[in-house]
């Protein structure tokens, strides 16, 4: 396959960024989107340009490192994450384009890489639960009801890649939170700390920059784990009730 | 946001089902018209209920304008550099545009019906059809640029409450399931569905002569 790849070029986070025209040749449509790119990059580094800068770390979807906006889909075209998905998901002569995820709270560093720490400090806000460690509890010490057992794993799925940011008009992380903050609270551990979790996860999130949910969906039908929208409904009830108390 | 457009909701359905009224002719619809004015008498005084409704929904209408404005804001600061590739979502716009428009369709709306009270209709003029409720709204959809006007605006409110209904239902809290998630989504098109319909019968009946 041949392609043609508009691609954010941005040198550093102070640096005004723009996109530049590439064009690559006898793409296989096995290959990755990333190997791809990997292609592209050792013909930049023959000619003595600097390569692409991308964000990868497992490539086998389940790290949440990589994340690309490809023609205006954050993890292109199919429900998977950019390691993924692979070229036959584009036809020859396609022109694609390459954006980094776009959100004040995510700021550029450097071409596609996006600075994601604000996912980390919305953890550190809240998004844990405070235990003794030792060794392994007993599995059957603390039953779980096999529904909320699935609900918990489902929630706990996220992989924290951004997606959701990325595809949100609002540039809202409230999926990212609400599949946090239900994995915790389907589970008895998770009780203890649930109010204030909830309260101080939002107001980090708020503080952030990330913007306010109106619902739309678009994260969901982003996320590459297929996290599911009713875990904002789930947050936005443990807010209200934690508010109340 | 979403307490505000639930009491929206609540209103736009009673205010459909009077509206209804007009299809079983003036006597129904004038009287319906006059006991919401009468209603709660003598415990209440004459427009008593109103006035209460009248306040309810100003500062709702208040609420919810702010909630958006807010909302809206916040999304530009969170995302100030744009993607090439991606179109706007179009959910978000016609919340939000269309939600401008159904404001400047209710100051239309309520100098029509309720505050000044004037007839489009220029063979209809005078006190005898300013006076009549019934006689007022028959005159004024006889004028197919304002049956119009009432069309597209009930379109943009049928998109409104498709999403809005069902996106009240997310931030309560109240689809924390992926059954309750469902429901929210069918309620929010039976709502907007109903409304639309509701709504548009009697100013399509009066434009094609069917109640006159």
């Amino acid at each position: 396959m041949n392609l043609t790849l508009k691609i954010w070029r941005q040198p550093g986070p102070r640096h005004r960024g723009s996109m530049q025209t590439y064009k690559v040749t006898d793409i296989s449509e096995d290959m990755s989107f990333l190997e791809m790119l990997d292609i592209l990059n050792e013909q930049l580094n023959a000619k003595g340009e600097e390569p692409i800068a991308f964000d990868s770390d497992c490539r086998e979807g389940i790290c949440g490192s990589c994340g690309l906006m490809i023609s205006g889909k954050a993890h292109g075209p199919e429900r998977t994450t950019t390691c993924q998905l692979h070229m036959r998901s584009f036809t020859d002569g396609e022109v694609i384009t390459i954006e980094p995820w776009r959100a004040n709270a995510f700021p550029v560093i450097k071409d596609l890489v996006v600075d994601r720490s604000a996912f980390d400090r919305i953890i550190q806000a809240g998004g844990y639960i405070s235990v003794n460690t030792g060794s392994a509890p007993e599995a059957n010490a603390a039953p779980v009801p096999k529904q909320h057992a699935e609900r918990a794993f489902m929630a706990a799925e996220c992989i924290g890649c951004g997606a959701c940011v990325a595809a949100c008009p609002n540039a809202s992380a409230m999926l990212f939170m609400g599949a946090k903050v239900t994995h915790l609270s389907e589970l008895p551990q998770g009780q203890p700390e649930r109010d204030a979790r909830v309260v101080s996860m939002v107001e980090q999130h708020d503080h952030e920059g990330f913007g306010g949910c109106t619902n739309v969906g678009a994260c969901s039908q982003a996320c590459p784990k297929g996290i599911p929208q009713d875990v904002i409904s789930t947050l936005n009830k443990d807010l209200r009730t934690a508010l109340r108390r | 946001m979403a307490v505000t457009g639930l009491v929206f909701v609540a209103f736009v359905l009673l205010h459909m089902y009077g509206n209804l009224k007009a299809l079983w002719g003036e006597e129904s619809f004038n009287t319906y018209a006059e006991h919401l004015r009468t209603i709660g008498e003598p415990m209440l005084p004459y427009r008593g209920l109103l006035y209460v409704t009248e306040a309810v929904l100003v500062l709702s209408l208040v609420g919810h304008v702010y909630a958006a404005y807010t909302l809206w804001s916040r999304a530009g600061n969170a995302r100030r550099t744009k993607y090439e590739a991606v179109k706007r979502a179009s959910r978000t716009a016609w919340m939000r545009w269309g939600g401008t428009f159904l404001l400047l369709f209710l100051v239309w709306h309520l100098l029509q019906f309720s505050i000044v009270k004037f007839s489009v209709n220029s063979a209809k003029q005078g006190p005898d059809i300013q006076q009549n409720p019934y006689a007022l709204l028959v005159a004024s959809f006889q004028v197919p640029w304002n049956t119009l006007i009432y069309v597209l605006a009930m379109v943009a409110l049928a998109l409104h409450l498709s999403h809005g209904v069902f996106s009240a239902s997310q931030t309560l809290g109240l689809t924390g399931t992926a059954a309750a998630y469902r429901r929210a989504k069918l309620v929010g098109h039976a709502v907007a569905a109903v409304v639309v319909i509701g709504f548009l019968l009697p100013p399509l009946a009066i434009l094609f002569g069917i109640i006159k």
